[in-house]
């Protein structure tokens, strides 16, 4: 697994929905959903980041919370749709 | 405590609830708000015309004013109702079209310009609504606009953040300048303002944070909106207004609650919400309903999102630290 994916959302998350640098304010395994960082909107906001930042578009039938709600979530996915 | 399903437990004694409500109303008027009567904009769907049912029992008609606030959207049989419910009910009302005020203010042109970002080749002469997709097949709430053009070709477009929020931020200056005109007229007459949202409505924050969200008073919060049509056929209200299904009109293409908003028709909705709340597994609720257990638990976590994502509609602005000294209104009849 790529890091720099996983830093990139991290520091993505932390940023803009927690308002924090500290590292320790998210877990990568942290659903975003359950623990109310983000919510239906705000995915679409992150639909935006992998556009932009990764070059990665989400089909209708991926907008699970299985590729999308979590760092960990996130960093397969991106890994899937790169390979 | 976990409750039995049933088709009974949304059963209602009418009368009593009419007059608990009416009980409250007059309570909330006379020594809450010290108001002398009370405002209801009138959609002619259920809600309002329930509660402005409501409203005329517990005050009385010369004590109650109606307000009809169609715009380019609305359906053209919707102000024609709900002045037949007016004068059904013997109240005084006004009519006031607020298409100008949202030209005006740039509601259509705002909306379409994000359409159009959408869907390039919209235009005059189309028609639009937004529908909800995703939650009930277990993944994320999205929004997809569905559009007709001149020609009846259907077009169904994903909507991406900017211009779904641009879309809805346009829209919701239709609740708010509606709510405007309430205040205006409540204010002139010394009258409080009713919000007319029903159990589901209020609890899933199917509604506009000042607009139709604000509200002194709110005499149907509490009831699931199978019970609201109970208490509107006990009311005598028109059978055009009791046999109506509800729709949101609001966007120039029909659009029922459920393919905005909600993940179930009401009817069943209803039964989804009672049955969370009274600890009801996810596998009673399936059968009970026929959608079985796995779109049970999917409607389930999808009341519980919109909880989580609406509670700051419900939230009073935040303060830093509070201003005690203020004396506290109890929003809850205790009676």
């Amino acid at each position: 697994m790529s890091a720099a994916p996983e830093s990139k959302i991290r520091e993505f998350i932390l940023s803009n929905y927690l308002f924090t640098n500290d590292a320790s304010a998210l877990k990568n395994e942290d659903s975003f959903l359950k623990r109310g960082i983000i919510d239906s909107t705000g995915i679409l906001e992150v639909i935006q980041f992998l556009d932009d930042e990764f070059g990665v578009k989400v089909a209708d039938e991926e907008m699970s919370p299985e590729n999308l709600d979590s760092v960990n979530n996130l960093v397969a996915f991106i890994k899937r749709k790169q390979a | 405590m976990k409750g039995q399903l049933s088709k009974d437990v949304l059963k209602l004694d009418e009368a009593a609830e009419v007059e608990r409500i009416g009980a409250r109303l007059r309570e909330a008027c006379g020594q809450v708000l010290r108001k002398r009567g009370l405002v209801v904009a009138i959609s002619s769907g259920i809600d309002s015309s329930a509660c402005v049912g409501v409203a005329v029992r517990a005050l009385g008609a010369s004590k109650v004013f109606g307000l009809i606030l169609p715009e380019r959207d609305s359906s053209p049989d919707s102000a024609k109702k709900a002045e037949r419910l007016a004068q059904h009910l013997g109240i005084r009302y006004a009519i006031e079209d607020i298409a100008p005020t949202l030209e005006a203010i740039g509601c259509y042109r705002w909306r379409d310009q994000a359409i159009k970002r959408a869907l390039p080749a919209y235009g005059p002469g189309w028609g639009m609504k937004i529908v909800i997709s995703g939650g009930l097949e277990g993944r994320i709430n999205h929004f997809r606009l569905i559009a007709k053009s001149p020609n009846d070709e259907m077009h169904d477009v994903r909507l991406g953040l900017e211009d779904y929020l641009q879309i809805v931020a346009a829209t919701n200056y239709k609740q708010r300048i509606r709510k405007t005109i309430e205040y205006f007229h409540a204010d002139r007459l010394n009258y409080a303002v009713v919000g007319t949202p029903n159990r589901l409505e209020y609890d899933q924050g199917f509604f506009v944070k000042n607009g139709d969200g604000a509200a002194d008073v709110k005499p149907i919060a509490h009831l699931y909106k199978t019970q609201v049509y109970a208490l509107a056929r006990h009311l005598g209200l028109p059978a055009e207004i009791c046999n109506t299904t509800p729709t949101t009109d609001t966007y120039s293409l029909p659009q029922g609650q459920d393919e905005f908003y909600f993940a179930l028709p009401y009817q069943q909705m209803d039964y989804a919400v009672w049955a969370l709340n009274h600890g009801v597994t996810a596998a009673e609720l399936g059968s009970f309903l026929g959608i079985g257990e796995e779109r049970a638990k999917n409607v389930y976590a999808d009341i519980e999102a919109k909880r989580r994502t609406t509670s700051y509609m419900h939230a009073q602005p935040l303060l830093v630290e509070a201003v005690t000294e203020l004396p506290k209104i109890d929003p809850v009849a205790r009676k």
